[in-house]
């Protein structure tokens, strides 16, 4: 990921020189410009993909988009009754992603900071390589192991936390009518939390590691403590490429599919019961598009664009905070 | 921080701010354990499950014909999904080497790299359901048949952007001298490429390509509704439908049969078997080629 992409040498010289004398040239002249335009080709590959992806989905959702206009945002969807607003569906991705970071971003950068700052030199690597295995995991892996292992325990706990809080107002509005079967936006939080735990540690590693080290060696030389070293120089450095590690987390969790469809409990209606069934964009996607046809269809296809625009939306936001923050600090250095 | 009383004399290490300090420490130890404990759980559980289903004619039996009755395997899925992924893999690693030549030794910083580059990060973004809708649309929609290859080409599509963005990543790293050397000795441009930058990137590139196969191969989503389902061992990726272990451990976990949650365990065992195996290759070749250069 280019939050700080490391320094790019600069490019060879763009042709070979030319052997000197009048002799016939090196053979390999033609294989050099044919070869670099299969390269480039190759490159453009990923604009073609790109400029497909929007086009074929985009054609196959319009009767969506045009039965339903700004309706595709309502709280309403219901086949049964040929409503299909997806507004529960919006609203259910960013509540899980939201979950999934309030849970992932402080463990991610704890343990950042620890490979970084706090563990011996030689643990780094193996550490790094057991924190990347999560990621390894397959998605619906997490899910059958969530299903099986803590949904049950989970529901339990829903239950006593929502009866220790019914006497609090506004709390007990989140904490209400947890679900029996423990599938909830809350159990799909946590799972999708630790599925972008390696994302969010490596980028936040990779900024924190762009902490000058005079500027640590100041903190040190003031007679600071190591945590106060990582409060004021560590943090107060990499304020901004946090943000952005953040809103990359925020992209991944959004796009999660299979691990949310099996524990977020599909229920298509907006609801502030943080232990509720609720459903999202990418799940409802996976659980419904098999028996869908017509309208449906389209409508589920038309989820799929929406949530492209969410994450390229996303993606976009992080970068620019990622430019701003490197031109700021540009001028510092 | 704290105010200084001097810029001159060190702050004085008060008994609160040690302890905060050795506080702070053990939290942000403590962070690693939490997120290792779900890791080790997880693993354990899926060993201890899957073990008990696992065996040789469960990796090659077809899958029962009624799903509630014991016996039968996953041989089908075991096969779709290397079948699948391989091809995705030949796919998607030369192409996305290539990208990454061009990106790095053709285009450098030139508005067009820049562009690509861009893409392909906002491509290695887009969620692997929307890869599955999109074939769906582009492939399924028109030839009107559900098979291996179009599950190939959806995993060929997640592959591609992260073998460019690596490609691309690992052959900055290769000195300039070495090209300048290779250039001055009358190589062309080609030649230069093969014989002495790929070498040198060599393992950075096996060794994300392998990684991006790992990801591939646990996939899911982009599966799910393009290459259909079958319950005999399908070895034609162009004909006919086709399964995965990912699609058997979806469709599997939610019933109510126990025979079939045994199945899913099993599956799910031998598909992180076949994602963790594929890791560990990337980090020994890593760790090979690191030993030879150092050497």
């Amino acid at each position: 990921m280019a939050v700080t992409a490391p320094p790019r040498p600069t490019d060879p010289p763009a042709s070979a020189p030319r052997g000197l004398g009048t002799g016939p040239r090196p053979p390999g002249r033609v294989t050099d410009h044919v070869f670099r335009w299969i390269a480039l080709a190759s490159g453009l590959l990923v604009l073609a993909i790109l400029g497909l992806i929007a086009y074929t989905t985009t054609k196959n959702a319009w009767p969506w988009f045009r039965e339903e206009g700004l309706g595709i945002f309502a709280d309403n969807w219901d086949p049964a009754k040929g409503q299909y607003g997806a507004g529960a569906m919006i609203y259910g991705t960013f509540l899980v992603g939201f979950i999934a970071l309030v849970l992932s971003v402080p463990v991610s950068v704890g343990i950042a900071l620890f490979v970084n700052e706090v563990s011996p030199r030689r643990m780094r690597k193996p550490i790094i390589y057991t924190v990347d295995l999560l990621a390894a995991i397959p998605s619906v892996v997490y899910g059958l192991w969530a299903l099986a292992v803590l949904t049950q325990p989970l529901a339990n706990i829903y239950q006593s936390i929502s009866d220790a809080t019914s006497g609090i107002p506004i709390i007990k509005d989140l904490t209400a009518e947890p679900s029996k079967s423990g599938l909830s936006y809350m159990t799909a939080g946590i799972i999708v939390a630790i599925m972008i735990t390696p994302i969010v540690t490596s980028l936040t590693r990779e900024v924190f590691a762009t902490t000058p080290q005079p500027l640590k060696e100041a903190a040190y030389g003031m007679g600071a403590t190591r945590w106060e070293m990582i409060r004021g120089s560590v943090f107060t450095h990499s304020r901004g490429g946090v943000v952005s590690a953040v809103m990359i987390g925020l992209g991944r969790a959004i796009g999660e599919t299979i691990a949310v469809a099996l524990l977020v409990g599909s229920s298509q209606h907006i609801s502030a019961h943080l232990f509720g069934p609720g459903d999202t964009l990418a799940s409802i996607i996976a659980n419904q598009f098999g028996e869908a046809v017509g309208i449906q269809r389209a409508a589920l296809i038309g989820m799929g664009v929406v949530l492209l625009v969410l994450t390229i939306a996303v993606g976009a936001l992080a970068r620019g905070i990622v430019t701003r923050y490197d031109k700021r600090s540009g001028a510092v250095a | 921080m704290t105010a200084v009383a001097s810029p001159l004399t060190p702050l004085p290490k008060s008994g609160v701010r040690k302890a905060k300090n050795v506080l702070a420490t053990i939290l942000i130890s403590v962070t690693f354990l939490i997120a290792v404990i779900p890791l080790v759980f997880l693993v354990v559980y899926v060993v201890q499950q899957g073990s008990k289903v696992i065996s040789w004619s469960f990796l090659n039996d077809d899958l029962p014909f009624v799903d509630r009755l014991p016996g039968g395997g996953m041989g089908p899925a075991v096969v779709g999904t290397l079948l699948i992924t391989g091809a995705a893999s030949l796919m998607a690693i030369p192409l996305g080497i290539l990208g990454g030549i061009y990106l790095n030794e053709y285009g450098g910083k030139n508005p067009l790299a820049r562009f690509i580059r861009f893409l392909s990060e906002v491509m290695t973004g887009v969620p692997s359901i929307v890869m599955g809708l999109f074939i769906y649309t582009l492939i399924v929609l028109n030839t009107k048949e559900k098979n291996g290859f179009a599950g190939s080409l959806a995993l060929a599509c997640l592959m591609l952007p992260i073998v460019i963005r690596t490609t691309d990543q690992m052959l900055s790293l290769v000195p300039r001298e070495l090209r300048e050397g290779s250039f001055a000795l009358g190589s062309r441009k080609v030649r230069t490429i093969r014989t002495v930058v790929l070498p040198n990137a060599a393992a950075g590139i096996v060794s994300g390509a392998l990684l991006a196969v790992a990801r591939a191969a646990g996939e899911t989503a982009p599966l799910l509704f393009v290459i259909g389902t079958t319950r005999e061992t399908n070895t034609n990726l162009f004909h006919g439908p086709n399964t995965a272990l990912s699609v058997q451990i979806f469709t599997n976990a939610t019933s109510p049969f126990i025979v079939q949650q045994d199945r899913a365990w099993g599956a799910a065992l031998t598909l992180i078997l076949i994602v963790f195996i594929t890791t560990m290759a990337a980090r020994l070749v890593t760790a090979f080629f690191a030993r030879r250069q150092a050497a």
